[in-house]
């Protein structure tokens, strides 16, 4: 079967993406259309994408076979380990492109919002390596959550600009950006973050990250010679998840799984969960699952991991969604937490926060989906970051803080 | 009266209508009626109603602000279309500048329906394009609400004429790349916006916005707009104000000060 190549020309995914966006922005959303397009087709700027990819970010990531957690988990468990990636997620791949096509577009400035930081580091990271000046706003709950990568953002040249209104955290950032964008689009681009925002966003960042899933199937059938049962992955905004799903949409035998921010539960509406516990909506430019209340207001996300603190997913995980292509299924705050020390203890590994939640769902469904294929399954889990930024969230979590002044100054509990 | 109406009228008087803009709900529901009503009433030609939205990212600090301050206290939709039926009821034009997700959660049909109850007459959209509003053009045609997208500076000419040919009543001119918010100048892209606008149409109103925020300002842009629309620096009236009386007092002096300016143009 071939599926029509999603977006459609106007950025739609189904009834979902589209440009909700303010008429001021169309021309650059266009420019960067055509930009795209044209880069898309360039062998000069594939090549050099390529090359960073290969000689700079350090992909292709390994497809590790986690023995011991397998064994622990009854299913053979891969890891991608886009922990491995410099900066330290599947994130670099996305700035990387977008710079070169800031730089195609003759634009000297980027801009990023960022939640964990990780987008932002990424962002500083590849600002710094191609000369662009650098500009992150990062919610100020974010700035104090993640402390160390805000020094980490000033060590590499880019200005970090706390946004202190709304609910202070990621979706604040990414209005502050947009206002920005609004103002500055002459010489700025935005370097967003994940696949979502306005068309052509989400399809552009999905083809930047994409490399993961390509590189998942490419690994899957040398080292076990054959597609995995699952491919699983964790989904805040979901580029992580976008990138390692879409090699794999059209191999139907795959199931693909998203797991979201389940926070405290979903039932206690505090969670980060926007396809399972929001509804179809406009924000951020795009039509999309959403956090809302009954008037159409953005609701607070809530999650211990700052990079899945966010209202809204990306538009293609909501046509995924709809379709039955993918499952999303929140993972909660608890359960995250608890993946995350057995992959500390098993693997030796320290995942991002935000990675534990894709292996904490990976291993939820392995019983059911044991049951109905009737043998052990095969489960590619994206290990999308690691957990350095996250040491001392985990450690205040599991109380293994030892009783000392805390090293970053401004971090509060 | 239809906006089209105010805008004829107006050019019959050789002026341009003054558009002054508000938050529903802020800093309550009652006091943004009374706010509205005094607007008007000092020489607002039309009021402008915000609905209060989480994430207004069109909008700078002081409308941002004021939104926030009318959230917290519980302002809901429904409030916004009692507010704006109480301000129509008193005798003001009165248009709804909205983001587009509240409309989309309300049902879209049903909003046109009960804002066409309300005695208003047209609605602004700054975050949804013609491109997007093939259900809201339609909810709009059948309930007889005037539509007005925005046109920006950066827009092209293909456009700014698609964008003016899915208008009625007036379109939107954003002055200036940015966001809302009083400027110390007016911006200087914003006369040729105006030509542009023209040029594709020569007969739909124009108003401008974004930036300005005195009569002398309001001077200056009625004597190449067909409308000012103003916004930021009516809401500081309220926001800073020490009590009630004295935002009440600067918001009729303000007004005042800007249909000063839009009545004697700077040619």
């Amino acid at each position: 079967m071939t599926a029509p190549a999603l977006p459609d020309l106007s950025g739609h995914f189904g009834r979902y993406g589209g440009r909700f966006v303010p008429e001021a922005l169309v021309r650059a959303l266009d420019e960067l259309d055509a930009a795209y397009r044209s880069a898309k087709t360039d062998p000069e700027f594939q090549a050099e994408f390529q090359d960073l990819l290969l000689n700079y970010a350090g992909t292709p990531s390994l497809l590790y076979p986690a023995k011991r957690l397998s064994a622990k988990a009854g299913a053979e468990i891969l890891l991608k380990r886009e922990d491995l990636n410099h900066t330290g997620a599947h994130k670099v791949r996305n700035v990387l492109g977008q710079a070169l096509l800031a730089k195609r577009m003759g634009k000297p400035r980027v801009i990023a919002e960022t939640g964990a930081g990780q987008h932002g580091v990424a962002s500083a990271t590849a600002a710094a390596l191609l000369d662009l000046e650098c500009v992150v706003y990062m919610g100020e709950m974010d700035t104090q959550r993640q402390a160390l990568n805000v020094a980490r953002m000033r060590m590499l040249g880019a200005t970090v600009i706390p946004v202190t209104n709304g609910s202070r955290t990621l979706k604040d950032a990414l209005n502050e950006a947009l206002r920005d964008w609004v103002a500055s689009v002459d010489n700025t681009h935005y370097l967003l973050g994940t696949a979502a925002g306005p068309h052509p966003f989400p399809e552009i960042v999905r083809d930047f990250v994409g490399g993961i899933g390509v590189e998942a199937r490419a690994q899957c059938l040398r080292q076990i010679g054959r597609l995995p049962d699952v491919v699983a992955a964790c989904v805040g905004g979901g580029s992580n998840a976008i990138g390692i799903f879409h090699a794999f949409v059209p191999d139907e035998e795959v199931r693909l799984y998203g797991f979201e921010a389940g926070g405290d539960g979903v039932a206690t509406g505090r969670h980060a969960a926007s396809i399972t516990g929001g509804s179809s909506g406009v924000l951020h430019g795009a039509r999309t699952y959403v956090l809302q209340d009954d008037d159409g207001q953005t609701l607070e996300s809530h999650s211990i991991s700052a990079g899945l603190d966010y209202p809204g997913v990306g538009p293609e995980h909501a046509w995924l969604h709809d379709t039955g292509r993918a499952e999303y299924e929140p993972v909660t705050d608890a359960e995250a937490m608890a993946a995350f020390q057995l992959l500390c203890r098993t693997e030796g590994i320290i995942p991002a926060i935000e990675s534990a939640h894709a292996v904490a769902g990976a291993l939820r469904i392995i019983p059911e989906i044991t049951a109905e294929i009737g043998r052990k399954p095969t489960i590619v889990i994206n290990l999308s970051g690691r957990g350095d930024k996250d040491v001392h969230t985990a450690g205040a979590y599991f109380g293994i803080l030892d009783e000392v002044e805390t090293l970053v100054p401004g971090e509060q509990e | 009266m239809s906006i089209s109406d105010v805008f004829a009228k107006a050019k019959s008087a050789d002026r341009a209508v003054l558009v002054g803009c508000m938050p529903a709900g802020f800093p309550t529901v009652d006091d943004s009626i009374a706010s509205m009503i005094a607007m008007h009433e000092a020489g607002c030609d039309v009021i402008e109603v915000e609905l209060p939205y989480s994430d207004p990212v069109m909008d700078g600090p002081v409308i941002q602000k004021a939104s926030d301050i009318a959230l917290a206290a519980g302002v809901r939709t429904r409030d916004t279309l009692r507010i704006i039926e109480a301000v129509a009821n008193a005798g003001a034009p009165v248009v709804l500048m909205t983001y587009w997700n509240p409309i989309e959660k309300y049902g879209v049909n049903a909003f046109a329906r009960d804002l066409a109850a309300t005695g208003a007459t047209g609605m602004i959209t700054p975050d949804l394009i013609p491109d997007e509003a093939e259900e809201w053009i339609a909810a709009s045609d059948e309930h007889r609400i005037d539509r007005t997208f925005l046109v920006s500076p950066s827009s092209t000419e293909e456009r700014i004429a698609m964008t003016v040919a899915n208008c009625r009543g007036f379109v939107y001119a954003t002055a200036l790349m940015g966001v809302t918010g009083a400027r110390t100048a007016v911006s200087g892209q914003a006369p040729e916006l105006v030509d542009r606008v023209r040029h594709a149409d020569r007969d739909m109103p124009v108003g401008v916005g974004l930036g300005v925020g005195n009569g002398k300002q309001a001077a200056q842009v009625a004597a190449f707009a067909d409308g000012v629309i103003v916004g930021s620096a009516l809401i500081r009236c309220v926001l800073d104000a020490p009590d009630r009386a004295t935002g009440l007092s600067r918001l009729r002096a303000l007004s005042a000060e800007l249909a000063e300016g839009v009545r004697n143009p700077e040619k």
